[in-house]
């Protein structure tokens, strides 16, 4: 049985491998890819605890994220084509008409 | 008829709102013959009544007061100790209302009459609106008399005093003095603030007596004068005399009366020198006990009244306008009531106010005649040599002129005399008081033979307009001339005090007052200080008779002098004298205008300005700061919107840095 920190450094990495590259990245789809790294690091830290505990609920609460994170890529993948029809553009930095 | 007596003041009411509504429907309904005369029967009416009323109440017992209590008009609960203070309309007949609703109703018919000839060419709805104006005065005159509270007092006050602004401004759109460039509008509107003021001090003194006597009511507080301690009195009696020097022109509130000359002649005659004006000298003499109680009240009240008298009689002598000239002679008399008043003589007060409404109504009927005739000439410089023209006028204003100089045995003779033997002899006389007033009867004899020689002797100074239409007036205002007249005659044979009656002419005046509170006969020691006085004039022995024969004697040089002044001198006598600060100072009417303008006026204006200023900078500047404030900051603010994903991205992360820092530490 491998410990559980070893886990929680790893999912730690990912989080902020993703943190990281939703701040510095300007392609939308690398954003929304850097979220799903996060909501995978998030995941792992649930398995991992749900492990540990003998207990259920962190197995559960993984499919609840998966499905949100499925709906969340479905919506923001289909922004990113409906902004690249207009624009041919996939930056972010060209999305900033809502501003002063 | 006494139960009659709440159709005194209503009669005339009912002629107002008939007149007063044709005169809104463009006077179609009524012609102007019937507008008149509906008028006229309102009053006649109220006058009948009033004669009925008054037979009856010297037949009754009982005090000699009868009282008619209406309905229930504030209801105000009941106080700590479970009296009623609930504030009931009703009116009050006693021996002093009967003198005064006998007055006004009387005298205040015959300026009725006269008016229709005087306003003959006025157009339709002015016509009507004048007369609905002076039933409406008349209503509110008979409010204020009959009052047997203090608040229905104070309603009539407050009507007559919209009925003297209604009718000074009544020609509202014509320039009354042109120095100033004051409209006859504006006049009014000084007459209603100066009276404002005065209002203020009255009001106050009602509620005080209210909040220590526990009553509104006339009697009731004169019954508890006696409970209300000496501090209470002097304040309440000086408060209720403030409003008495607003209404009775008193100095230093005066000086709306000689503009409110821009009214129509017949108002000057009726509102502003027979009745309104006397308003104030007849609350002074209804709360009689209450102005006893206080010595200070008193010496104020007669000394204010003595300096009136002689500034307003000095003034006179120099205003070379006939209506200004009898404005300031009302002023200087209503002084000498004052003046009576303040020496506790009030039953000579009143005298003196009866006789003053006789021949002053004449004196300005009178003048409302020759203006009439001259058409609308009113300079004094500009007539001159009436008397063969105008016969009947003449003659009645002789009458006049001879009463209010004091010369036997016209009215005001007995009523002066009456004046300034108490003012001698009676509480709180003094030489002072006697010396003042009769310099001043002496002035008034002048100013007004001056008057009457300018118009009526010498040589003609008409202009040509006038001279063309030179006319006697209609019978239907010289009727009422030779009635006053008749009345300024005799009217002084009711008053005829007992050392001159001997026993055959009793002072039944006197004697018919001296069941009112306060009014009864004078203080016993009277004689006794009436003889100190006249020993620290160095006149030792001064009896009644020799008191009598000063005042005679100075009223006749008086005369004298205008005689010598303006009656020789055939040529256009130069009108007012105006050389020397004395002169100046009287020309310039003692400056209290200016005075009033630089002391009262100017203050105000400028604490106007500094509130507007403070208004506009601060109280403003608070409010549009609070906005420039938000829309500074919303201009920095919207900085941070840059529209870019990760300065949002960046904020929210280490906004969940520091949430979490913040949780975990």
């Amino acid at each position: 049985m491998m410990h559980v920190e070893f886990f929680l450094i790893i999912a730690a990495l990912l989080f902020s491998i993703g943190c990281v590259g939703v701040l510095i990245r300007r392609n939308t789809i690398v954003i929304l890819m850097c979220i799903e790294l996060m909501l995978n690091a998030v995941n792992l830290t649930f398995v991992a605890f749900a492990a540990e505990g003998q207990a259920m609920t962190g197995h559960i609460f993984v499919f609840f994220v998966m499905t949100v994170a499925a709906a969340e890529a479905a919506v923001g993948l289909a922004i990113v084509i409906a902004f690249f029809r207009r624009r041919r553009s996939t930056d972010v930095d060209d999305a900033s008409l809502m501003r002063w | 008829m006494l139960h009659r007596l709440w159709l005194i003041p209503v009669l005339p009411f009912a002629g107002f709102v008939l007149n007063g509504l044709n005169a809104l429907l463009g006077a179609r309904f009524l012609p102007r013959r019937a507008v008149g005369v509906l008028a006229c029967a309102a009053v006649l009416g109220s006058f009948l009544l009033s004669l009925g009323a008054v037979r009856e109440l010297g037949a009754g017992p009982g005090g000699r007061i009868f009282t008619q209590d209406l309905f229930a008009w504030i209801p105000m609960g009941q106080s700590a100790d479970g009296a009623d203070l609930t504030v009931r309309w009703g009116y009050a007949l006693d021996p002093l209302s009967a003198v005064l609703i006998l007055v006004v109703t009387g005298i205040g018919f015959l300026i009725h009459v006269y008016s229709i000839g005087y306003m003959a060419d006025e157009p339709g709805d002015a016509f009507a609106r004048f007369f609905s104006y002076l039933n409406l005065f008349m209503a509110m005159m008979l409010t204020l008399v009959l009052g047997a509270s203090l608040p229905v007092v104070f309603v009539g006050w407050e009507g007559v005093g919209l009925c003297s602004y209604l009718l000074i401004g009544f020609y509202y759109d014509r320039t009354f003095d042109e120095a100033s460039r004051m409209t006859c509008a504006d006049a009014g509107r000084k007459a209603f603030i100066t009276n404002r003021v005065g209002d203020i001090g009255f009001m106050l003194g009602m509620l005080l007596l209210f909040s220590r006597a526990g009553t509104l009511d006339i009697q009731g507080i004169l019954a508890r004068v006696g409970t209300l301690g000496p501090r209470v009195c002097t304040a309440a009696a000086l408060l209720l005399f403030l409003g008495a020097c607003g209404k009775s022109a008193q100095i230093p509130l005066f000086v709306w009366l000689p503009d409110a000359m821009a009214g129509p002649t017949p108002v000057s005659a009726l509102i502003h020198a027979a009745t309104m004006v006397t308003a104030g000298v007849y609350v002074t003499c209804r709360m009689a006990p209450l102005y006893l109680a206080s010595p200070e009240a008193m010496a104020t009240v007669a000394g204010v009244g003595a300096l009136t008298a002689l500034v307003a009689a000095l003034i006179g002598i120099a205003q070379d306008d006939i209506k200004k000239v009898l404005a300031y002679s009302t002023v200087s008399q209503l002084g000498y009531m004052m003046l009576a008043a303040g020496v506790g003589a009030f039953s000579a007060g009143i005298f003196h106010l009866m006789t003053h409404a006789f021949f002053k109504a004449l004196l300005f009927l009178g003048a409302g005649s020759v203006i009439h005739a001259l058409s609308g000439e009113q300079d004094l410089r500009a007539m001159g040599g009436l008397r063969g023209r105008l016969p009947l006028t003449h003659a009645a204003f002789l009458v006049a002129v001879l009463a209010i100089a004091g010369i036997p045995p016209f009215a005001g003779f007995f009523s002066k005399d009456a004046i300034l033997w108490a003012a001698l002899g009676g509480r709180g006389g003094s030489p002072l008081l006697w010396a003042v007033g009769v310099l001043t009867a002496g002035i008034t004899a002048f100013y007004m033979m001056r008057l009457y020689l300018l118009v009526f002797a010498g040589a003609p100074r008409l202009s040509e307009r006038a001279r063309r239409h030179l006319h006697e007036s209609p019978a239907v205002m010289t009727v009422p001339l030779l009635v006053l007249a008749a009345g300024s005659a005799l009217a002084g044979l009711l008053g005829v005090p007992s050392f001159l009656g001997g026993g055959r002419l009793p002072d039944l005046l006197g004697s018919y007052l001296s069941p009112v509170p306060g009014l009864g006969a004078a203080d016993p020691g009277a004689a006794e200080a009436a003889a100190a006085g006249a020993a620290a004039l160095g006149m030792a022995g001064l009896t009644e008779w020799g008191a009598l024969a000063i005042a005679l004697a100075v009223s006749l040089a008086g005369m004298v002098v205008a005689w010598a002044i303006y009656g020789r001198g055939r040529k256009a006598p130069a009108a007012a004298p105006a050389a020397g600060p004395i002169l100046r100072l009287i020309k310039g009417k003692f400056f209290v205008d200016e005075a009033i303008d630089a002391l009262v006026l100017r203050p105000y204006r400028a604490l106007c300005r500094l509130s507007a200023a403070f208004d506009e900078t601060v109280v403003d500047g608070l409010v549009n700061g609070v906005g420039a404030a938000a829309e500074l900051a919303s201009q920095v603010g919207r900085y941070a919107q840059t529209g870019y994903v990760r300065n949002y991205a960046l904020v929210f992360f280490l906004g969940t840095v520091a949430i979490l820092y913040w949780v975990l530490r």
